[in-house]
């Protein structure tokens, strides 16, 4: 199994505020991490760090092997999708524009994409079944037809590492469920998946892995069925959670 | 939109161009007919031979022809500006006034006229303050920190951008009242008037100079209307790539500054226009955006010099026609400036 993602003893924050230290994760292909966390946990500044957009305060990420801060920003775009939280666009791209905004890192930097990057846009459009809304405006379509579109667009970028910022928010039931199989879905086929959400239920549906991150940086990983456990639930958020199993995997409900 | 209605916009657009380019020829306190321009184009042109008064060649070659040139080239290089501003600062409402470029390129043409400079100095004048003005705003910004960065560049050019015009007043105020005081207003007002082809001649190259790197970058534009973690995580070095074009807009306004004068609206609205017809698709904007734009301010400069006795000066018929129509986009079409 391929190792995708890398981060030893990773320290992310800010200089002079750190946030969360001590990381240590290892993602292969086919796997699926959902880091879970309470707001203000640091799930946001870790999945910066992790894109390199925001400087490791120790230790370091590698990618496929290779250090991310070694690689050319390019390089890391081919290896590595992003998929923000809400992405907002100010101006009414059409779905099939913004999927192909995704080739960047394989168009040169005065040329416009080529017939090869038009085809790889087309397969990611398919491979999300959003062929019908290709020429539609992302600004006008519903907000989990828009998500579709952003995972499209990160999978045009040839990445075989995804990193979503809390997929599922302000969907509706139907979306996240979809969003969630689609993850699931992209995992079998080969790609390592990381995502972050508030549902802890997300990670038993989609998980392989979990990663809790609680205020202070303390940090919890290993199978959904070990993290996600009443007592870790409670130290994390502060409330009262039930687990219980159901066919083959399990549940989690809050307790009024 | 499909490509081929997308082309049939273009057409029009050029055909439009066209046509009130032939017109403009013609109109005019000393009107010309259509036989008259051909014969004096095949002269031109092909050395015909055709019989044409005198006072019609001078008319077309001297008179009419830099104007009209000024006018299509101050337009493009306004609407191109404006298109790169508006994607730049994910902001269809920002134009060209915004960084204070043309305030500072006012200000220094302005400082020429004060000290009786030639008209080659005014125009470098022109140059130099829309390029220190811009410049200054973003070294501003640059060193605000824990602030949205879009943001601290455009505040900074709004408050330099009143600065400049306090200067400004303030030069009006010392001025010669009966000498520089009105070619100073009639400098701000924006005119195309009194075009000379060595200004044309000048400012050119700048404004083609803005142009090329603006073409080059014209897909790679698009990626600066998203948030600046998504362009970078899409391999983007967002910083420099702003920078050229900022750098390639601010050439082009200055280069019409130095032109015309202060024309307003342009760069505002034409991107809006092309917007709606093409899309925001940065490569597909351009080109319709420099077109409409060249053919507006013409449009414009022909009516000014033809609908009253006196000039009526263009800025104030940009204004005339900008306002309602902003004011409408603002109110109606929310989608449609999207």
């Amino acid at each position: 199994m391929a190792v995708m993602l890398e981060a030893q003893g990773l320290g992310y924050g800010y200089p002079g505020r750190a946030v969360g230290r001590g990381l240590d994760l290892a993602l292969g292909a086919g796997e699926v991490l959902c880091v879970l966390g309470p707001n203000g946990g640091g799930k946001t500044t870790l999945f910066r760090t992790l894109l390199g957009l925001l400087e490791a305060q120790a230790g370091e990420v590698r990618l496929q092997g290779e250090s991310l801060g070694a690689l050319p920003r390019s390089e890391v775009a081919r290896r590595m999708g992003y998929v923000p939280q809400g992405h907002v666009a100010q101006f009414a791209f059409t779905v099939r524009d913004v999927v192909l905004m995704g080739r960047t890192a394989h168009v040169g930097l005065f040329a416009a994409p080529g017939a090869a990057d038009r085809a790889a846009a087309e397969r990611a459009i398919e491979a999300l079944g959003i062929g019908a809304l290709a020429e539609r405006v992302l600004t006008e379509l519903s907000g989990g037809e828009r998500q579709l579109a952003m995972i499209a667009r990160a999978l045009a970028q040839g990445a075989r590492l995804l990193v979503l910022d809390e997929p599922t928010a302000s969907l509706d039931f139907g979306n996240q469920v979809r969003v969630l199989r689609e993850l699931r879905r992209l995992a079998a086929e080969g790609y390592a998946v990381v995502f972050s959400s508030h549902d802890p239920g997300q990670a038993f549906l989609a998980a392989s892995r979990v990663l809790l991150l609680a205020r202070g940086g303390a940090l919890r990983q290993g199978a959904p069925a070990e993290v996600i456990t009443a007592e870790n639930l409670r130290q994390v958020y502060g409330v009262e959670v039930r687990i219980a199993p159901l066919d083959g995997t399990s549940v989690c409900l809050p307790v009024l | 939109m499909t490509r081929r209605s997308r082309a049939v916009v273009y057409a029009i657009a050029a055909l439009g161009l066209l046509v009130l380019t032939v017109l403009a020829f013609g109109a005019g306190r000393f009107a010309l007919s259509l036989a008259e321009l051909g014969a004096l184009a095949a002269n031109q042109l092909f050395g015909a031979g055709y019989e044409v008064a005198p006072t019609a060649e001078t008319v077309v070659l001297q008179v009419r022809g830099p104007r009209i040139l000024a006018a299509l080239l101050v337009g493009a290089a306004l609407a191109a500006a404006g298109t790169a501003y508006q994607g730049m600062f994910r902001n269809p409402l920002v134009s060209p006034d915004i960084l204070g470029v043309s305030a500072g390129a006012a200000l220094g043409a302005v400082l020429g006229i004060f000290f009786s400079q030639s008209a080659l100095v005014i125009q470098l004048g022109a140059f130099a303050g829309g390029l220190a003005a811009v410049g200054l705003v973003y070294a501003v910004g640059a060193n605000v920190r824990r602030h949205d960065p879009i943001l601290s560049l455009i505040l900074a050019g709004i408050v330099l951008g009143t600065l400049l015009g306090a200067f400004i007043a303030l030069i009006k105020y010392l001025a010669d009242p009966y000498n520089q005081l009105p070619a100073i207003t009639y400098w701000l007002l924006g005119s195309l008037a009194a075009v000379a082809p060595s200004d044309l001649a000048l400012a050119a190259p700048f404004a083609l100079a803005g142009l090329v790197p603006l073409y080059l970058l014209r897909w790679r534009m698009n990626l600066l209307s998203l948030s600046d973690d998504e362009a970078r995580a899409l391999g983007v070095p967002v910083g420099r790539l702003r920078f050229a074009v900022v750098c390639a807009a601010t050439l082009m306004t200055a280069a019409a500054v130095a032109i015309s004068g202060i024309i307003g609206w342009v760069g505002l609205l034409i991107p809006h226009a092309a917007r709606m017809l093409v899309g925001p698709e940065f490569s597909r904007l351009l080109p319709l955006a420099m077109v409409l734009g060249a053919a507006f301010l013409l449009a414009v400069d022909t009516l000014a010099r033809t609908v009253a006795p006196i000039e009526v000066p263009p800025g104030v018929l940009t204004a005339l026609i900008g306002t309602p129509f902003f004011l409408w986009l603002f109110v109606s079409a929310r989608r449609a400036w999207q």
